[in-house]
């Protein structure tokens, strides 16, 4: 059998410039800027105090690396057993193999039960699938129910980031976009509100709560799907989770295939490593698990959703799996140097960051200008990896992306110079030939900073080129060490 | 092709490098507890033996800004009753399986709302609190978790509320979250769905800056009863 098939790129993210271009606009937005340092900076310093109160943090960062491997490498028969335990608890589970399937069900399902509205718990799933879209195409609103995501709603913006999705607006904008969009949705925000957080949260519960006590259907994800017990687990603080989770008569939740847990015991790694990685707390402040339909309790028409969507793309490359092992805790974003100047929407995807870096060209192919500009956006400084709880080797992958990339034909002047480089390099005469034109050129630029190179236009827009030093290693072995005859020898050469 | 199969199919090919053999699909609760923990790090279950851990639990749930009060198992009724009062609650909705002696102390003090006549969330929501039991707390995380059983009701029951009173005996407190896991894996192969707490409801959303409370309860209070 060939190769799976790789993702669509989804409406919203055809076309989208190449990361240099939409970072170049992301970069001249100071607000942005602003919030997004202030915002990986707290909860940077947050996760490392959390993380270094647990001393065998390594063993379980291997452990859950290890749960998720297990279930990777043995993803058919995981898949099947998960299967097979969510329908003997009550579940109805529907296999999707891309977007439109699995928008297909859903709609199908909420117009079988004759609503024109769903609650939904913040989902990465749903958003990469574009569900809301498709419910609106449907007659169907979709309420996002979690704070950050309503107000992205609100504004009819994109999230920038996987866990406060909001986080480039500001208070003061925030308030606006309630006093003047509340009011068209449901239940409007109060007239004296003011730009407190506090009373923001508040305008949000009120504004919500209607919606949940009356909504009959809630779409949902999952953070983890236990193949043993046909559990699903939702992680989340604010209770939006639980209400959406818990009243509705009909619960829809869209999985993807990469979600699967082996055993109910690989949760205990999980849920010490997703809380501390993602919002830096030693445990958010609901989880709620369920197994199928509970006889009396909650929704008693439970759906589950197994989505593909170029995941047996991404599991088909040896290496390039390992970034399925990703559960969205959002910590690589936060250590990124790049991320955090340029903020989530340069990556053209709902997966920003360095993950979304490796993600979106495995998921999707490198065949767009995006995807192909998305394994250079990055400096390979490898704080990334070193946060990762699921040890995600990113900057391996980047470096592979990039060949990939390099050999279809992509950045043709890199391969140029590398080719350059390496007929020079290969040789140890033409290397010290081209030393010698280098430090020549050194002495006689001095201390001058070098800020543009014929035909580096592209590259030097964005960086300065160190200035060549005076004398070679080989040079400075000659003269301090002179007595050693090889490199004199190359000397004289 | 069906989705399932063509899906099944893709993974299998796309996992067909692999050679070893899946993991022993063991049941769970058997093995877990006897491994080694993961996580045991400050949960003083070594050096602090049984009374560090309750105190780390005490701490931990505290410092989420929920409100701990201690108690003995004679005084527990009492105890709910006058935290109940002091916060100015009139109402409270009760589950079904919750200790006679508390129900009795409260009705004589609130308006008590059984839970076999709270029928929907509209019902619930003009409710000021629930009382609880629970399964068990977790030291390391300050965490309760409800299995739903009888004394601590449907899950809307300890959602809709805006006050959510909690009693755990101290013999309920484990150190950490793999003995948590291990603990309570027999839950969901009884069909048992589990709601793990910690704190209030919070949300930082807004530029960052927590804010307690946003859909769940906005106020937490865990009564830990004992050791005697």
């Amino acid at each position: 059998m060939s190769t799976p098939p790789v993702q669509e790129t989804s409406p919203t993210f055809v076309g989208m410039p190449a990361f240099p271009k939409a970072a170049h606009e992301a970069l001249a937005n100071t607000q942005q800027r602003a919030n997004l340092h202030n915002a990986t900076h707290t909860i940077r310093a947050k996760r490392a105090s959390v993380v270094a109160e647990v001393p065998e943090w390594e063993a379980l960062r291997v452990a859950g690396a290890d749960a998720k491997d297990e279930a990777l490498h043995h993803l058919g028969d995981y898949l099947e057993q998960l299967e097979e335990s969510l329908t003997a608890n009550g579940a109805v589970v529907h296999w999707a193999r891309d977007a439109d399937e699995a928008n297909r069900i859903v709609v199908d399902i909420a117009r079988s039960k004759e609503v024109d509205e769903v609650v939904k718990v913040k989902s990465m799933a749903t958003q990469e699938i574009e569900l809301n879209e498709a419910l609106e195409e449907a007659g169907i609103s979709a309420w996002e129910t979690d704070l950050a995501e309503l107000i992205v709603q609100l504004f009819g913006d994109r999230p920038s980031h996987i866990l406060v999705p909001a986080i480039h607006r500001n208070r003061t904008e925030i308030r606006d976009v309630f006093l003047r969009q509340m009011g068209e949705f449901g239940r409007p925000a109060p007239a004296d509100l003011t730009d407190d957080p506090a009373r923001l949260a508040e305008a949000a519960r009120l504004h919500l709560r209607e919606k949940f006590l009356r909504a009959r259907v809630a779409v949902s994800g999952a953070n983890f799907a236990i193949a043993d017990t046909g559990t699903l687990v939702v992680v989340e603080s604010e209770g939006n989770g639980r209400m959406c989770l818990t009243l509705p008569e009909t619960l829809i939740s869209v999985v993807g295939i990469e979600k699967v847990l082996p055993t109910w015991d690989d949760l205990a790694p999980m849920l010490q490593l997703l809380p501390r990685s993602s919002t830096g707390e030693r445990m958010n402040p609901y989880t709620t698990m369920w197994s199928g339909v509970h006889e009396g309790d909650g929704p008693q028409e439970v759906h589950v959703i197994l989505l593909d969507n170029g995941r047996s793309h991404v599991l088909a490359d040896a290496l390039g799996r390992q970034a399925l092992r990703c559960i969205r805790c959002s910590a690589c974003l936060n250590v990124c140097p790049v991320y955090e100047r340029t903020g989530g929407h340069a990556y053209g995807s709902v997966y920003p960051g360095p993950i979304g870096a490796v993600l979106n060209p495995q998921l999707r192919g490198t065949a767009s200008e995006i995807d192909q500009s998305l394994p250079y956006a990055s400096s390979l400084c490898g704080a990334c990896f070193d946060a990762c709880p699921v040890r995600i080797n990113i900057p391996e992958l980047l470096v592979e992306l990039r060949g990939t990339v390099a050999e279809q034909g992509g950045h043709r002047a890199e391969s140029a110079a590398m080719k350059a480089a390496a007929w020079v390099l290969s040789d140890p005469r033409r290397l010290a030939v081209a030393q010698k034109g280098a430090t020549t050129a050194g002495r006689l630029l001095g201390k001058r900073t070098i800020t543009k190179v014929p035909g580096l236009g592209a590259w030097t827009d964005a960086r300065n080129v160190p200035s060549p030093p005076t004398e070679t290693f080989r040079q400075w072995w000659a003269r301090e060490r002179g007595e050693t005859s090889g490199t004199q020898e190359e000397e004289q050469r | 092709m069906s989705a399932r199969d063509d899906i099944l199919a893709r993974v299998r090919s796309a996992t067909s490098d692999i050679t070893t053999e899946p993991r022993l699909l063991a049941r769970v609760a058997s093995s877990a507890a006897d491994e080694p923990s993961l996580g045991g790090g400050q949960t003083g279950n070594e050096s602090g033996g049984e009374q560090g851990t309750l105190e780390l639990f005490v701490e931990n749930v505290a410092d989420y800004r929920a409100t701990v009060l201690r108690t003995r198992e004679p005084d527990v009724a009492a105890t709910v009753v006058s935290a109940l009062r002091s916060a100015g609650l009139r109402s409270v909705v009760l589950p079904s399986g919750l200790d006679g002696s508390w129900c009795e102390a409260l009705g004589e003090a609130f308006e008590v709302v059984p839970e076999s006549e709270a029928h929907s969330p509209q019902a619930l929501d003009v409710i000021d609190a629930v009382v609880t039991g629970c399964a068990l707390g977790i030291a390391a995380t300050g965490t309760i978790v409800l299995d739903h059983s009888g004394d601590q009701g449907r899950r809307e029951l300890t959602l809709v509320p805006d006050t959510h009173l909690c009693v755990i005996r101290a013999d309920q407190v484990v150190p950490d979250v793999p003995e948590a896991v291990a603990r309570l894996g027999a839950a969901p192969h009884r069909g048992q769905p589990l709601t793990w707490i910690s704190g209030p409801s919070a949300t930082s959303d807004i530029e960052l800056q927590r804010v307690e409370g946003v859909h769940g309860p906005r106020t937490l209070v865990v009564v830990l009863v004992g050791p005697d």
